[in-house]
């Protein structure tokens, strides 16, 4: 096991803090409940190295920037929640169709509309799978614990530079503000973790940014080092430049579908807890469940364990791509799977579509108040 | 020797999207010859356009080039800027672009005072989507979306930039190139926020239907209405009421700007110097 610390911290501060440790050198954003100690706590760890954070006039100015921050190379980072998720996806749509990295960190709050602003859902949940109008396929992380808004972000960063996309983190409201103890890699380990983004060293002659294998993400150099070429939200052509020719633009929009889905081995992250002895048995029970939703549903399976229940956790940490074949491999070996969500059936239709089975049972809560293991427990004891 | 524009154009791109007569082509070449004059490096200069006929614009010279979505402009640029102080960060936007969908980021721009010459190229209309009512479209005037008649009051374009902050604001008309690219090689050099409105004409989507039928008419027109600022001054209110004055309008050098007041919040934090106050500053509200 490598080298560990500890800290004691809140979820919105971890994630600002690895960001930082993460190669961050910009951020953009405005403010916003339950999100905006992201940006309280960046605005003073950037300028100690040299990075800028600037609050801006408004949610979409927050995600512009931060775009041309990143088209100019900086790792780049906005934090906000689902109204200010909604401003920006014309933009995040733009960072799809160009290719350019970059972290949003969403707190999720109540919603729809301004919603329940200082509580928690996990209400942005189908958001996070397509922001923005059009075909592309988001890469959605989930924390389900204080160390993975560290870790989490962290490997956003990583995987935005690996794919050439934005990369969304979702927190909720109750991970975001929780305090306490987290148990993290050090700096080092994730200083020696840090995958910069591929960069195109030939002739600048022989650059083209667009052209790359079929999944593969484009080669973006950073601008203002000699290679001239084109952003756009345009379909467009090997050197970024706006085109309408078919094969050209069919083939962009697959490549944006298929860069991420051929490789995702490298995104796909899960949780599986205490299903070691789950086999298949009579009256076992898979709960599926994400974010700090999980705790309580850990909390759960010990009570039903301790009743003679035979329960266990299954919990997406990549939440977009969907771990489809573990969804599978799991409901079809298990009868009895019950998710647990902060929305109304939002990650259930999910499980559904990936284990082609109807009869999942589902606990749902949308009053801004948490889900407690006593919930769970009584739910699983009169459905199951 | 004649000007060789051809060096700062992708010619591979060419014929431009834009119409026959086009002032935007104008405007085009001014800023070519203005980069040109400053001896700019086309690697160190990074071109910003939105959405419209002038989102083009950055499509067609070779420099680090960026097309955003509509009215984003300013924003896209605060972001390139801020990480690369250094370069040259220059947006062109339309009147529908820089006034209307992003009015909010052209004026925080101004308010900055971050080091980007925008150029906003005002064309009274919306001219790639066929004629519908921008915030300059004059009133009185036939767009496809008030074909009974525009009755919207129109921005100063100017006027909002100077009242946001702008520390360089300026006005041309594509029927003076030699003075528009003067004019853009002095917002180029200047440090901070330099925009400058270049009235372009548009006898396709504005003109045909405004009794403007043809380039040179859309071109008589934006003559009729402007002035340079010297007469303009000159003028009673009652003979200003419909005209627009043109040369350097208003330039103040002292204003800090922003990239170097964010320098001093990296000091603050990397100890080199005590927390800024409103000491710091002479104009505080």
């Amino acid at each position: 096991m490598s080298a560990t610390r500890e800290v004691i911290s809140t979820g919105n501060e971890l994630s600002a803090i690895a960001a930082v440790d993460a190669g961050c050198t910009f951020f953009g954003g405005y403010p916003l409940t339950p999100s905006s100690e992201v940006m309280h706590v960046i605005s003073d760890l950037l300028p100690k190295v040299g990075g800028t954070a600037i609050q801006m006039e408004d949610e979409i100015a927050g995600i512009c920037c931060v775009i041309g921050a990143a088209m100019g190379g900086a790792r780049a980072l906005t934090a906000t929640s689902g109204p200010g998720v909604s401003l920006k996806a014309e933009n995040l749509g733009l960072a799809q169709m160009a290719e350019v990295p970059l972290v949003l960190v969403n707190v999720m709050r109540g919603g729809p509309s301004t919603g329940l602003p200082t509580r928690v859902s996990q209400g942005d949940i189908k958001q996070a799978s397509n922001p923005s109008h059009g075909d592309y396929r988001s890469i959605t992380l989930c924390a389900g614990n204080l160390a993975e808004c560290y870790t989490e972000t962290v490997r956003a960063f990583n995987l935005a530079d690996r794919f050439m996309q934005p990369v969304i983190v979702l927190l909720d409201e109750t991970i975001g503000h929780m305090h306490g103890k987290a148990e993290l890699p050090t700096v080092e380990a994730v200083k020696a973790g840090i995958v910069p983004r591929k960069t195109f060293d030939g002739a600048p002659e022989d650059y083209r940014p667009y052209e790359c294998g079929p999944t593969e993400p484009a080669t973006l150099n950073p601008m203002f080092k000699g290679y001239r070429y084109h952003f756009t939200g345009l379909h467009h052509d090997a050197m970024g430049f706006p085109t309408e020719e078919i094969e050209t633009c069919r083939k962009l929009i697959q490549r944006l579908e298929d860069k991420v889905m051929a490789h995702q081995d490298e995104i796909e992250l899960n949780e599986e807890f205490m299903m070691d002895d789950l086999t298949g048995e009579e009256g076992e029970v898979l709960i599926i469940a994400y974010g700090s939703v999980s705790l309580a549903a850990k909390e759960a399976i010990r009570h039903l364990r301790a009743d003679g229940i035979k329960a266990g956790l299954f919990r997406p940490i990549t939440i977009w791509p969907s771990p489809a074949d573990k969804i599978k491999e799991h409901t079809s070996k298990i009868k009895n799977v019950l998710c647990v969500e902060l929305n109304i059936r939002q990650y259930t239709e999910e499980i559904e579509r990936a284990s082609s089975r109807l009869d999942i049972e589902g606990l749902y809560k949308v009053n801004g108040r948490a889900i407690s293991p006593y919930e769970i427990v009584n739910k699983v004891k009169e459905v199951f | 020797m004649a000007f060789n524009y051809d060096q700062y154009l992708r010619v591979e791109k060419m014929p431009t999207l834009w119409c026959w007569g086009c002032g935007d082509g104008v405007i085009l070449k001014a800023f070519i010859r203005a980069v040109e004059k400053l001896n700019i490096s086309k690697d160190d200069m990074c071109v910003v356009s939105g959405i419209g006929c002038s989102g083009r614009f950055s499509s067609y010279v070779d420099f680090n080039t960026v097309h955003t979505t509509h009215g984003r402009t300013v924003a896209y640029a605060t972001g390139i800027k801020l990480a690369n102080p250094d370069k040259h960060v220059v947006c062109v936007a339309g009147d529908g672009d820089a006034l209307a969908i992003g009015g909010n980021h052209t004026i925080h721009g101004c308010r900055r005072n971050i080091d980007i010459t925008m150029i906003i190229i005002n064309n009274f209309i919306y001219g790639l989507t066929n004629s519908q009512t921008s915030p300059t479209t004059p009133q009185g005037m036939w767009t496809v979306s008030q074909k009974a008649g525009n009755i919207d009051p129109t921005f100063n374009t100017c006027d909002l930039a100077i009242a946001s902050g702008a520390s360089f604001v300026a006005r041309e008309n594509v029927t003076s190139p030699k003075k528009l690219e003067k004019i853009i090689v002095q917002a180029l050099e200047h440090k901070g926020f330099a925009l400058v409105e270049a009235l372009s004409n548009c006898h396709i989507n504005l003109g045909r239907k405004n009794k403007m039928n043809s380039a040179m008419a859309n071109l008589d027109w934006i003559d009729s209405i402007t002035v340079s600022k010297k007469k303009y001054d000159a003028m009673s209110p009652e003979e200003q009421l419909n005209l627009l004055p043109t040369g350097i309008l208003h330039q103040n050098k002292e204003v800090a700007e922003y990239c170097d007041m964010y320098a001093e919040i990296q000091k603050v934090h990397q100890g080199e110097r005590k927390k800024i106050t409103q000491d710091d500053f002479t104009k505080k509200i």
